[in-house]
């Protein structure tokens, strides 16, 4: 058996990544991918503490956060579309206004 | 033999989101962050969650992937960042900041109680879909219905955002 410690660390690592990538892209789609990098290490350390105590709540959660998810990129992506159609950009310091 | 199925399985992650970070192809991020997705699901059945395997692959890996592609692909946004960066001293802080928030969460993480993961009859058994869908439509049965009006919320959301013609 895996230790959950090596579950817990991967998560972090992935986590940070997902950070990095949110902080260091300006294309608006991969800063996206990003934050679903970050959910998705989230995801991987509630399943991991899920085993370790036996608890299928956190599974349950973890289902939530997964819907969420989605609702969250359809409605983002539809931002994106409508931003990109004025603004004819994607460059997140090309959007600093909140006039469209 | 787990073990070593773990970390092939954590080098192809962890590949997956280096590499979707630095490619400069927004439809070559979304192939890596894909390849990211299924290692992620496979790390699920390691954990006992074979509901969760399915639904990260057909949600995120089918769904959510095909989203993002198509809207890379409909908008013609694969490449953006030609231009300087337009705060210079960004990039290194946002590396030395993400560098401290690595440590902090790994000691974080290893500082936690060691215990042995438990193994046996129990672990197999704990979460079948069975009992994960008992407990969805019982206890959690409240935030399960408030999931379906979010999503709801979010076709609206999307039908209003995209109307042509309309100022909103």
């Amino acid at each position: 058996m895996v230790p959950t410690s090596y579950y817990v660390l991967l998560s972090a690592i992935l986590f940070t990544i997902g950070v990095l990538g949110v902080l260091l892209r300006r294309n608006a789609i991969v800063v996206f991918m990003s934050v679903e990098l970050m959910l998705n290490a989230a995801n991987l350390a509630l399943v991991a503490f899920a085993r370790e105590r036996l608890g299928v709540e956190a599974q349950v959660i973890v289902f939530f956060v997964i819907t969420v998810a989605a609702a969250e990129v359809a409605v983002g992506l539809a931002l994106l579309v409508s931003i990109f159609r004025t603004k004819r950009t994607a460059d997140v310091d090309e959007v600093s206004t909140l006039k469209g | 033999m787990e073990l070593i199925l773990f970390l092939v399985t954590a080098v192809v992650a962890i590949t997956g989101a280096v590499a979707m970070l630095l490619a400069r192809n927004a439809v070559h991020s979304a192939l890596f962050l894909l390849l990211n997705f299924g290692a992620i699901a496979v790390m699920y059945l390691l954990l006992q969650a074979p509901f969760l395997f399915a639904i990260q692959l057909t949600v995120y890996a089918g769904a959510i992937m095909v989203l993002f592609l198509f809207v890379v692909m409909l908008l013609g946004a694969e490449k953006v960042e030609d231009a300087p960066d337009r705060i210079a001293w960004q990039q290194p802080l946002a590396l030395l900041l993400g560098l401290a928030l690595l440590v902090v969460s790994v000691v974080v993480g290893l500082g936690g109680a060691t215990t042995p993961p438990p193994a046996g009859e129990a672990v197999a058994q704990f979460s079948d879909p069975q009992s994960l869908g008992a407990l969805l439509f019982t206890d959690y049965l409240l935030p399960f219905e408030i999931t379906g009006f979010i999503l709801l919320i979010a076709v609206v959301g999307v039908v209003v955002l995209n109307q042509r013609g309309r100022k909103i």
